[in-house]
């Protein structure tokens, strides 16, 4: 046994047991934690307020009859649950991120110093216009960027996410064809798209027709073309697809749809791939969000806030939503109201309160003027290049449903699974043992048990490497028959699997007191 | 990696695109190239100068989004890489983090209005009161939403945009400080009616007669809240009847950020979750009979259901749900009603301080942290002459309800923890003097 000078075992040697039952019921750096609701005392307050003196003579009478409820702790009580909480997480900081049509790319810390600037984070909305030129000339400056690399003349930017985009986009759409005096009912979206688009496009009021897609992997544009009609409203397509490809035909199919006086509108979803390399204005689109947090790398944070602005050919142009952001002689002005719209414009309505989401919008600028137009076209390079890495790297080891390259996600499917008795949701889960988040599974659901692997441009070769001998590992133990160690995964995870169904079937959405729980 | 590929060169990767729409850097002359991280910050810092922060001045602008002190841990533990960058947790194993804060979350919310459950956010106040008339209308099948006159204009023009798609609203007038006669608008045709409070001129209503009007007629009550700070103070839509409370929460954890991001409350029944917009966080165990949590009841959502979702919403307001939950938590049940108190006691003494002015009156009775003025002179040449002397003194009306006459001699003013008494004296005085 190795000693210290002190006499101290050092060696590896030392370890008896493998897992010791612990007291704490917390393993080393991995603690438990509980609830705050199950935390603190009545009374105590982790902020100092004092206790004003008011009177009861304007509240008409309506004042809370019995406290909230909330828990009393203390700042350190409140820092320590929420940092052991955080340590439960998987981040891009922490390592590779590879969920497919989400670009989890890594997040400056430059874009948050920006936003957290005072001039941008401390404006209340509604403040005099004449004191907040600089914050409305960001964001002009943040449409300059946006409708340039877009080759799109206009750009709607209040919707607050990539789902708030589409429906922005679709009531543009909607409010076109009403000013032309017709009725159009249908959208046509191919069985690949994200499911947020049959969603918005049955919010904004229309039906959906599904369009199949081609063994390779593109949508059929040829059954695409036979469903055009003049009862159509607008394509909804993806570009590139969730795939991971680019869809060939798809300036014939623009100008197919525009034949039969529908619009165009395509979900920017994997605007990654492509930007500043290809404009979808040059490609016939009348319509694209743009989703800054996968693109232009404002963070995630857990599943928002994102935001969704929508570029807008000119024939959809002078329908996008108020305000507007218009620059004249006495500097620039929101306008709020239709009455004050320029003549040539008719303002649809309204996405939200207030004028979108400026903290992502700082954010989103500093990512620009960081990486400039060369640094922009270059992300999408390295992403596209990346991702072809492993398609090329893993295609024979793993299963790829379609012949490369592809763009910027790589997209396999079970096939290399089959007899095994190993799923997707099991490679998937075994991937968290190896330290890594797992890639989308089963999307886009046109292939078997999918796989969609975007790595993005912020990994490094070595980082590639890693990744690859660890799925194709994976995958050779699977095929060798070691069911158990994906059946039962993740063994190493701060959780084992955990029971969908049973969250499901009796739902429980929020802690209750132990004796209203039980009565 | 080219070799591995068997490719050229990168451009050889790009070979499904069509020719014409392949472009070259000169397309995009208009934009320049990369720079430094010092120059970067030199620029934006540039523009953010241009702007009058709301704590550098006297400050008293309210009608949705509201200036609260945030405690510093809120904003240092929302930076922490292992919130901010990861995603919407799908993968539970290695997301407890998040959607055991988001189960947090969703209890304060439920206490805090008053209500069985609540969601894991929307975007923010206005689209939360848009999903909350649709789901309305898909829980009574009927068409039409009745909207108050004191219902955030922007807010009913949200609502207006997406609600009447598929069925009616109708807008009652806006009577700043009167809570107006709902009940004559509620039919058989009618799905909700929707009330804030308190409202956008700051007056507290008492919901219970409108919540038994709108039920008497088999219509649902939904309950707005823009200052859910009110809430510390002012009995919970819940115990009055609300059957959804759709609120703005902002003024808990989050900045003004110039209108967003902000996080949406959702917040109902637990006989309607079926038919609820937006994520949610529930209980469970793991395969070792540990608790944990996960993304429940997802059959309602659009990844799931497509076309027959319930909303459209993927991403909401994930980290601005945590920056809600930590302040929360920071305040529990003793700060939150301190932080209340101390909010109507400071907007209680401005509002006598700024209606003891000549010509100035105060028009909303009973009221929260905001209130509203009838000024002797519209309402907006008062706020731009108040701006000139360094004071950003509230919302004119014509800047909510463009020409609409009526509208403009009224002023909202909002007073939070953060405006002192000397910032009120001084906005008492600046107002005498340009009033007069």
């Amino acid at each position: 046994m190795t000693m210290n000078p002190v006499g101290r075992p050092t060696g590896i040697e030392a370890v008896e047991m493998e897992h010791p039952q612990t007291f704490s019921g917390d393993r080393g750096l991995d603690h438990e934690e509980p609830l705050l609701f199950e935390l603190g005392r009545e009374g105590m307050c982790g902020v100092d307020i004092p206790q004003a003196q008011i009177s009861d003579k304007r509240l008409g009478g309506l004042q809370r009859k019995k406290p909230v409820g909330l828990p009393g702790l203390s700042e350190p009580e409140v820092v320590r649950h929420f940092v052991r909480l955080s340590r439960m997480n998987y981040a891009i900081d922490a390592g590779l991120y590879p969920l497919g049509s989400c670009t989890m790319k890594h997040n400056p810390r430059l874009n948050e110093k920006m936003a957290r600037l005072p001039g941008f984070g401390d404006l209340h909305p509604l403040q005099p216009e004449r004191t907040v030129q600089g914050a409305l000339s960001l964001i002009a400056e943040l449409m300059r960027w946006l409708t340039t690399l877009t080759g799109m003349p206009a750009v709607a930017m209040s919707p607050k996410a990539g789902a708030h985009g589409e429906l922005c986009g679709l009531l543009a759409i909607r409010a076109a064809i009403k000013s032309r005096g017709e009725q159009r009912r249908r959208i046509l979206v191919p069985s690949s798209a994200h499911g947020t688009n049959p969603a918005t496009a049955a919010l904004a009021g229309f039906t959906v027709d599904e369009v199949p897609a081609l063994a390779n992997g593109h949508v059929d544009a040829d059954a695409l073309e036979r469903m055009l009609a003049n009862d159509v409203a607008a394509i909804m397509l993806t570009n590139p697809n969730t795939c991971g490809l680019f869809e060939r035909r798809i300036r014939e199919l623009a100008d197919a749809a525009h034949k039969v006086g529908a619009y165009f509108y395509c979900d920017g979803a994997n605007f990654n791939a492509i930007a500043g390399r290809v404009r979808p204005g040059d490609l016939g689109v009348d319509a694209m969000h743009i989703n800054l947090h996968k693109t232009f790398s404002t963070p995630h944070g857990g599943g928002g806030p994102g935001a969704g602005p929508v570029v807008l050919s000119a024939a959809l142009a002078p329908f996008a939503p108020l305000p507007l952001l218009v620059h004249d002689k006495g500097g620039f002005r929101l306008i709020e109201s239709p009455d004050d719209a320029p003549p040539s414009t008719k303002p649809f309505g309204r996405m939200c309160a207030f004028h979108g989401q400026m903290g992502m919008f700082v954010r989103a600028l500093a990512y620009m003027l960081s990486h400039g137009a060369d640094g922009i076209r270059q992300a999408s390079e390295d992403a596209v290049l990346a991702a072809n890495y492993i398609l090329a790297s893993l295609k024979d080891v793993l299963s790829a449903p379609f012949e490369g390259p592809c763009m910027h996600e790589a997209l396999f499917d079970d096939h290399f699974l089959e007899g095994t008795g190993v799923t997707t949701l099991d490679f998937a889960k075994a991937m968290i043992d190896e330290g890594y988040h797992p890639m989308t599974m089963y999307f886009p659901l046109v292939v078997h048990g999918a796989m969609l692997v975007e790595p993005t441009e912020s990994e490094s070769k070595e980082s590639l490497d890693r990744f690859i001998r660890v799925m194709a590992g994976l995958a050779q133990e699977a095929k060798s028959g070691r069911k158990e160690r994906f059946a039962g995964a993740p063994y190493l995870a701060p959780r084992r699997r955990l029971d969908e169904t049973r969250a499901a079937r009796k739902p429980v959405l929020r802690w209750a007191p132990k004796d209203a729980a039980e009565s | 990696m080219l070799r591995t590929i068997d490719v050229p060169n990168v451009d050889a990767l790009f070979r499904d695109v069509p020719k014409e729409g392949v472009v070259g850097r000169e397309v995009f002359d208009a934009l320049p190239d990369h720079k430094g991280e010092l120059e970067v910050e030199r620029t934006l810092s540039r523009m953010g100068a241009l702007n009058i922060s709301a704590g550098s001045v006297p400050f008293f602008c309210g009608a949705g989004a509201y200036r609260h002190h945030i405690p510093a841990s809120v904003d240092h533990l929302i930076q922490r890489s292992e919130f901010l960058t990861s995603y919407t947790p799908y993968q539970p194993e290695v997301a407890q983090g998040t959607l055991q804060y988001l189960f947090e979350f969703q209890t304060q919310v439920a206490l805090l209005t008053g209500m069985e459950v609540a969601n894991a956010s929307l975007y923010d106040g206005s689209t939360a009161t848009a999903e909350a008339v649709l789901m309305a209308q898909r829980l009574t099948r009927r068409p039409k939403a009745v909207l108050s006159g004191g219902l955030h204009p922007h807010y009913a023009a949200t609502v207006e945009t997406l609600a009447s798609l598929s069925g009616k609203v109708v807008h009652a007038d806006a009577e700043p400080g009167r809570a107006g006669d709902l009940a004559k608008l509620i039919d058989d045709e009618t799905a909700c009616v929707v009330v804030q409070s308190p409202d956008v001129f700051g007056l507290i209503h008492d919901l219970k007669p409108v919540a038994d009007a709108a039920h008497a007629k088999g219509a649902l009550l939904i309950a707005v809240v823009t200052e859910v700070v009110s809430l510390g103070l002012i009995e919970p839509p819940g115990a009055m009847g609300a059957d959804i409370v759709a609120a703005e929460g902002q003024s808990i954890g989050n900045g003004l950020n110039f209108g967003g991001p902000y996080v949406g409350l959702f917040a109902t029944r637990e006989k309607f979750i079926r038919q609820m917009p937006g994520r949610l966080s529930g209980e469970t165990v793991d395969a070792e009979g540990r608790r944990g949590y996960v993304l429940t009841l997802s059959t309602r959502e659009q990844h799931i259901r497509r076309e027959k979702a319930t909303s459209n919403i993927c991403t909401n307001s994930g980290l601005c749900c945590l920056a809600f939950t930590i302040h929360l938590a920071l305040l529990g049940d003793k700060g939150f009603s301190r932080l209340a108190r101390l909010n109507h006691g400071r907007a209680s003494s401005l509002a006598e301080k700024l209606a003891a002015v000549k010509g100035v009156s105060l028009v909303t009775p009973q009221f929260f942290n905001e209130f509203t003025l009838k000024l002797p002179k519209p309402a907006d040449e008062i706020v731009d002459a108040l701006a000139a002397r360094g004071i950003l003194g509230g919302v004119p009306g014509s800047r909510l309800w463009p020409h609409q006459a009526k509208m403009r001699d009224f002023l909202i003013v909002a007073a939070t923890e953060t405006s002192p008494e000397e910032d009120c004296d001084a906005f008492a005085q600046a107002l005498a003097e340009v009033v007069s």
